[in-house]
């Protein structure tokens, strides 16, 4: 099968390792992967922060960049749920109905990792090997919007010496939020810092979750602290086979 | 004894830093809420029916809203022909001012309240002390904030922020009749309120009530409520005042099947309220013989005319969305600088107040869009969708919107912002000394840029297939 990748901007920039590893993985399950040049953001930076005219020009980008693709994979949840649940509305509500009639007809074809893993490729064993301990952080944009369940969970069962534990009160948001861990920075650190102490109780080495955005918040602490724990996000263990 | 306003709150950051700050209310309100959680998860869970419930729950209020103007008619006229006296009132001074020209009127100087949302919202106590009048709360919690001079923070308890200790102090400071050896235990703090407040039902000769709901082809207003305070203010004064907001209503006593089921469930996680009391118009020689309805706007016809920000009109109060919110949890329900407080309140209050305060402009920002309170939420309110529709109304700094408008110039081209790829891997090593936010410093490491970006990548060793 052909997929399409949308690496997303922040993965991109800052986390091409998370994007490496997509592809990595998705060959080694013998499929094609394509990477449309003109691909930028998902627009959900500039809708969440309050411009939603920035963001519906990026609801147009993303859709010209990936409409002829009859399958696209993001290794992000919340970007995943922005173009799902939120491309069409909001070009909707824009006034944009051509658009939003495109985004409509793009959105059931866009996948986070894990769902176009389980659900579209029907594969929970990708032949990873990942010998650490390690705990798995939800994310609430993958668990609330996309709700994901137990897919995550059920590919890291899978990978070969990975051992799996329970975080406490996992459900629970870490405070990232975009733009909210910059316009309030002490409750989003205070969200943190229980998300922190969570992870530690449970002695695992890695935090994994399906969003860097959120690994990068609370991976930062986990850093500041020397914690000794580090994060990794669930393409790079589901292509690791070290 | 006054309240403090909400006039000039600071800014939600602002506040919340002292709230996170403060060690024991983070512990009460961490216990309290962790608990309540826990029992209305149990509490939704035993019924099978619940997402019907909360989609019928949801459609009755959207068609009743649709309609509002024809509904509130027909209850005029309904609770007219019961008996009972009909007030419009435009916003909260007028609400007040109606309530004060009627307690005057009976010549009384004290009346007693059941715990109402919509004249907190008004402020009336303040206005009722400024005409000399004094409102005694009857409420346990609401008791515990009024002898505090204190604000409430949370819908359904408002004294969360307070744990038993916090309360004998003050019941031993400001309640004259409270025994010298008061313990803090629930019981003896609950039976010296009982103990103070019974005396204030046997004397009061006008109560004044809030109402959970109305039903417009009876007439019929309800209050449900624990402590069966609600139905000793309902039953024993000679005159009832009930200030309702009017999105309060229902169509027929049908619906109630519904919401009789979604709001203690979501509320107090119990199957059914210790008390439901429904009266209509006035009964000869049973109960208050004079019955006031004061219907109020106050903002809600605004809210309706906005078509995404007027599901908050749904809202029937039953807090869930408090008790689930870790912003709240970490942040208090003051920091909200308004009588609803976590995420209902920061779409309401900006919504029935108007954008234009500090703390109002803040509002829709206080919050990580986790969406864990529309999860819960039993009239489906997509509050994280409304959050960022009055975002994008809320006013903005020049500086912001400066750095957005280049972020979305930089976004909306592939080659531009491979441009700002490539200049951020050649600083990398700078990274460490960047000018990134203390916001984000102060307590998290930055991310160093990669030397090459995904795409470079890609174009490096993928480029043509």
């Amino acid at each position: 099968m052909k997929i399409a990748l949308f690496v997303t901007c922040v993965n991109d920039t800052l986390f091409p390792d998370t994007g490496k590893a997509v592809v990595a993985l998705l060959e080694r399950l013998g499929h094609r992967v394509a990477f449309p040049p003109a691909q930028t953001c998902c627009g959900q930076m500039h809708l969440n922060t309050g411009y939603p005219g920035e963001a519906v020009k990026l609801v147009e980008a993303f859709t010209g960049a990936f409409e002829d693709c009859d399958a696209v994979v993001a290794p992000s949840g919340s970007c995943a749920a922005m173009v799902r649940e939120w491309h069409a509305r909001l070009a909707a509500r824009s006034g944009r109905e051509r658009l939003a009639e495109r985004a409509a007809a793009l959105a059931p074809r866009v996948h986070e990792l894990s769902e176009l893993l389980v659900d579209v490729l029907g594969v929970t064993d990708v032949g990873a090997s990942f010998p650490h301990r390690v705990a798995y952080h939800p994310t609430c944009h993958s668990l609330r919007m996309l709700k994901l369940g137990d897919k995550p969970l059920r590919l890291l069962r899978e990978v070969r010496g990975l051992d799996l534990v329970d975080l406490p009160d996992a459900a629970e948001c870490c405070g990232f939020g975009g733009t909210f861990a910059l316009k309030n920075a002490d409750v989003s650190a205070a969200m943190c810092a229980d998300k922190v102490a969570a992870v530690k109780s449970t002695g695992a080495e890695v935090l994994c979750a399906a969003d860097n955005s959120c690994l990068m918040h609370i991976g930062g602490a986990l850093g500041r602290q020397r914690s000794g724990v580090r994060v990794a996000h669930l393409a790079e263990i589901l292509a690791s086979t070290s | 004894m006054t309240m403090p306003t909400y006039v000039g709150m600071p800014a939600f950051p602002k506040a919340a830093r002292a709230a996170v700050a403060d060690t024991r209310l983070r512990g009460n309100l961490a216990h309290a809420t962790g608990t309540i959680r826990a029992r209305r998860a149990a509490a939704v869970a035993e019924l099978d029916d619940w997402a019907e419930l909360r989609a019928a729950g949801k459609a009755i209020k959207d068609h009743t809203l649709a309609h509002l103007a024809h509904y509130l008619e027909l209850l005029e006229e309904r609770v007219t022909a019961a008996g009972g006296t009909v007030h419009w009132a435009r916003d909260a001074a007028e609400a007040n001012a109606i309530v004060t020209r009627l307690v005057r009127a009976t010549g009384e100087t004290e009346v007693v309240k059941v715990k109402s949302m919509a004249t907190q919202e008004t402020g009336l106590n303040e206005a009722l002390a400024e005409a000399g009048i004094t409102a005694h709360e009857t409420d346990l919690a609401e008791l515990i904030v009024q002898l505090g001079d204190d604000r409430p923070s949370h819908i359904l308890v408002p004294a969360i922020h307070k744990n038993r200790a916090e309360i004998r102090a003050l019941f031993r400071a400001r309640m004259p009749s409270a025994p010298d050896d008061l313990t803090d235990d629930p019981a003896a703090l609950a039976e010296a309120a009982r103990r103070h407040l019974r005396a204030k039902f046997l004397s009061a000769k006008v109560a004044v009530s809030g109402a959970n709901f109305a039903i417009a082809d009876t007439g019929t207003v309800l209050v449900v409520e624990s402590e069966g305070n609600g139905r000793m203010c309902l039953t024993l004064p000679d005159t009832l005042i009930t200030v309702m907001g009017i999105e309060k209503l229902l169509p027929t006593a049908r619906d109630l099947e519904v919401f009789l089921q979604l709001l203690p469930r979501s509320s107090t996680a119990e199957r059914m309220n210790p008390y439901t009391s429904a009266w209509t118009g006035v009964t000869p020689g049973d109960g208050p013989q004079a019955f006031h309805l004061v219907l109020l706007d106050n903002g809600r016809t605004a809210t309706h005319a906005d078509p995404v920000g007027r599901q908050a009109l749904r809202c029937i109060r039953c807090s869930a969305c408090l008790n689930v919110c870790p912003v709240y949890a970490r942040a208090g329900g003051h920091a909200y600088g308004s009588p609803y407080p976590g995420p209902i309140g920061a779409i309401l209050s900006p919504q029935i107040r108007g954008i234009g305060s500090e703390v109002d402009a803040s509002l829709p920002f206080a919050s990580s869009l986790c969406g864990a309170c529309y999860e819960v939420c039993p009239v489906a309110i997509d509050i994280p969708e409304v959050l960022v529709h009055l975002r994008a109304r809320a006013p903005k700094r020049p500086a912001e919107r400066a750095a957005m408008g280049a972020a979305g110039w930089a976004l909306n081209s592939a080659a531009r912002l491979a441009a700002a790829q490539a200049l951020a891997g050649r600083g990398r090593r700078f990274a460490r000394h960047a000018r990134v936010p203390r916001a984000w410093t102060d307590t998290r490491d930055v991310p160093v840029p990669p030397a090459e970006s995904f795409r470079a990548w890609w174009r490096r060793t993928r480029d043509g297939s």
